[in-house]
């Protein structure tokens, strides 16, 4: 029995010790790896919005150039941010601008990101297929996720409570939504999520429960909406126009919940980092970015 | 010879350094955790610490309702695995005939050995919309659903345990119970388990040591929304678990910051939770054996 004890608390605190230790290790791992060829391997980490954006990138680019290895893993942007800030990766994929924090931190690192816009994203707000709502103003939303409305009667729909679905805080996706639709875009508003408002760790997480709950409302980027769920036209005022999300109407201003999407390099790009990134701003991998459903940016 | 006395000497003290090893690494951890953790106490006035808030991009550290979280689900998965893992360890070991149990066993360590992202997934796709649906809740990412899914990870884990126990309690005592004129189910009850008594209770220790520590699953499923959980409603209600937030957060901190500390304390408070549960297992099996000494003697 003492053998089992001990191999108890050993098991235990093994567990606690990997749940710990799981983000040290795979960064110090992914440091080794750029240190040890960082001539022919880019290391690009971040976002999740971008992750699939950045896969077909790099697969795309690896077929023309053979000389170059590209990871890319996603996150989260602020997973990203934080491995340039350590220098275990070239390029940082994020779907906000940095913070003002972490440019301080990274500063004091020795790491000065430099700022690249690589295409541009709307943010669809998502509900099923069974739920009649079918528009939505931008303060409407911010009421719904602030919790000060949470019955689908209230904004026009049947009588069932409403179940707010969210990514992550290191999403990149979840401060953009906090700053430019729960506070409207102003800097001194202090409104937060409600706290039953569930966090989710992946966008197939929040789609999931959409698929099959017709109280929940979710957000993600457009990229990852598929045909099983219900897009809610957004507009600026109550009175409207409600606009549905689509390349077009990001380009020409009118969806309101729009941003743009950044790759941050530590320092000028050098290399085989720089000639990657002029190659993303190109026509030709412009055009990937609107066949996986992002807008391209117009030079 | 001597060549023979100096490898005895040296397998000897590896057999003990490897033995004392488990006390280091405890102790190790513990430090470390310390080191990282303790910054946080001082940092995070306590008010705050206490508070029910927690959204770390805003510096709201309240870890009440963390702990309330671990605390529901790993409840829940207890009430739903501990029964269910002893009564199929009591029909494996007791009542099954051989080949029933050269079936069951195998089979058992089989579920063990799930990856728990995909009964995470599974639960997600299946076990979610269930529970929508049969308990009319708003959500099916509840406390419950974590603590159905954890219970049955645990199962296996009280199972072998609970099993290899019984086993070990000799046939002379069943014998002897049977022969006195007790039911097979006076025999298991009254003899076999309370004779089994410390190996049963550790394997429920290790099942609910395993609820705790489980981090995947309950991310996937409890939908981790730190709400503070009060009465009975909060089983049927999101929640955020402490593994959870750590395996969320951990990624996006920087290495230094106050949010990075307090992911350490929270750290070091599922440390003390899991060493209180042993150490109270440990008290109780140490009380039982003075009881069977002095019986004996």
């Amino acid at each position: 029995m003492d053998e089992l004890r001990s191999g108890h608390i050993c098991w235990l605190s093994s567990i606690l010790l990997a749940c710990m230790l799981t983000a040290a290790c795979s960064r110090s791992m992914t440091e080794d790896l750029s240190r040890s060829s960082s001539d022919a391997i880019i290391e690009n980490k971040g976002s999740d919005t971008i992750v699939n954006l950045a896969l077909a990138w790099a697969e795309s680019y690896q077929d023309s150039h053979s000389e170059v290895r590209i990871s890319v893993t996603g996150g989260g942007s602020g997973t990203g941010i934080a491995a340039l800030i350590n220098a275990s990766v070239d390029i940082a994929n994020a779907s906000r601008k940095i913070k003002p924090e972490e440019q301080a931190q990274a500063e004091a690192n020795g790491v000065l990101p430099v700022e690249f816009v690589i295409a541009r994203d709307a943010i669809a707000i998502i509900v099923n297929h069974e739920n009649p709502v079918d528009h939505l103003s931008i303060d409407q939303i911010s009421d719904i996720y602030s919790g000060a409305v949470n019955n689908w009667r209230q904004v026009g729909g049947e009588d069932r409570p409403i179940v707010r679905l969210s990514r992550e805080t290191n999403s990149g996706t979840h401060v953009y939504f906090l700053e430019q639709v729960l506070r409207g875009g102003d800097k001194n508003d202090r409104t937060l999520f409600s706290t039953d408002t569930l966090l989710l760790p992946s966008s197939e997480g929040i789609s999931a429960e959409i698929r099959q709950n017709p109280n929940a409302i979710g957000y993600d980027g457009l990229g990852y909406v598929t045909e099983d769920l219900k897009v809610i036209a957004v507009s600026l005022d109550a009175t409207g126009p409600f606009v549905l999300p689509s390349p077009e109407t990001v380009d020409s201003e009118q969806y309101p919940i729009a941003r743009d999407l950044y790759m941050y390099t530590a320092g000028e790009p050098t290399g085989e980092i720089k000639a990657y990134l002029d190659w993303i701003l190109s026509s030709e991998a412009q055009r990937i970015v609107s066949e996986l459903g992002f807008v391209p940016i117009t030079p | 010879m001597r060549n023979s006395t100096w490898r005895e000497y040296i397998i000897t003290r590896l057999i003990k350094l490897s033995g004392y090893s488990a006390i280091l690494f405890v102790g190790l951890i513990f430090l470390f955790l310390m080191q990282e953790g303790a910054p946080a106490l001082i940092k995070i006035p306590i008010s705050t610490l206490f508070s029910t808030r927690w959204y770390p991009i805003e510096n709201k550290f309240g870890i009440l309702p963390l702990i309330g979280g671990t605390v529901v689900v790993t409840f829940g998965a207890a009430l739903f695995a501990v029964p269910l893992g002893l009564a199929t360890a009591i029909y494996i070991a007791e009542i099954a005939p051989p080949w029933v149990r050269e079936i069951l066993k195998p089979l058992v360590e089989v579920l063990g050995g799930l990856p728990s992202v995909m009964l995470g997934f599974l639960g997600i796709l299946i076990v979610t919309p269930f529970v929508r649906t049969t308990l009319d809740v708003p959500t099916g990412l509840t406390a419950f659903t974590g603590a159905l899914i954890l219970g049955g990870m645990a199962i296996p884990t009280i199972v072998s345990v609970a099993e290899d126990a019984l086993d070990t309690v000799p046939r002379t005592y069943r014998q002897a119970a049977l022969a006195l004129g007790a039911t097979e189910w006076q025999t298991i009850w009254r003899v076999t388990l309370p004779a089994a008594r410390s190996g049963v209770l550790t394997a429920i220790m290790l099942g609910i040591g395993r609820a705790i520590g489980e981090t995947m699953t309950v991310m996937m499923v409890t939908g981790n929304a730190p709400i503070l959980p009060t009465g009975l409603g909060a089983l049927f209600r999101p929640v955020r678990t402490m593994t959870a937030t750590i395996a969320a957060e951990m990624g996006e901190v920087a290495t230094g910051s106050v949010h990075y500390h307090s992911l350490f304390l929270i750290g070091i408070m599922l440390f003390l939770i899991s060493l209180v549960i042993n150490l109270a297992a440990a008290s109780v099996v140490f009380r039982q054996r003075k009881r069977a000494e002095r019986i004996l003697s």
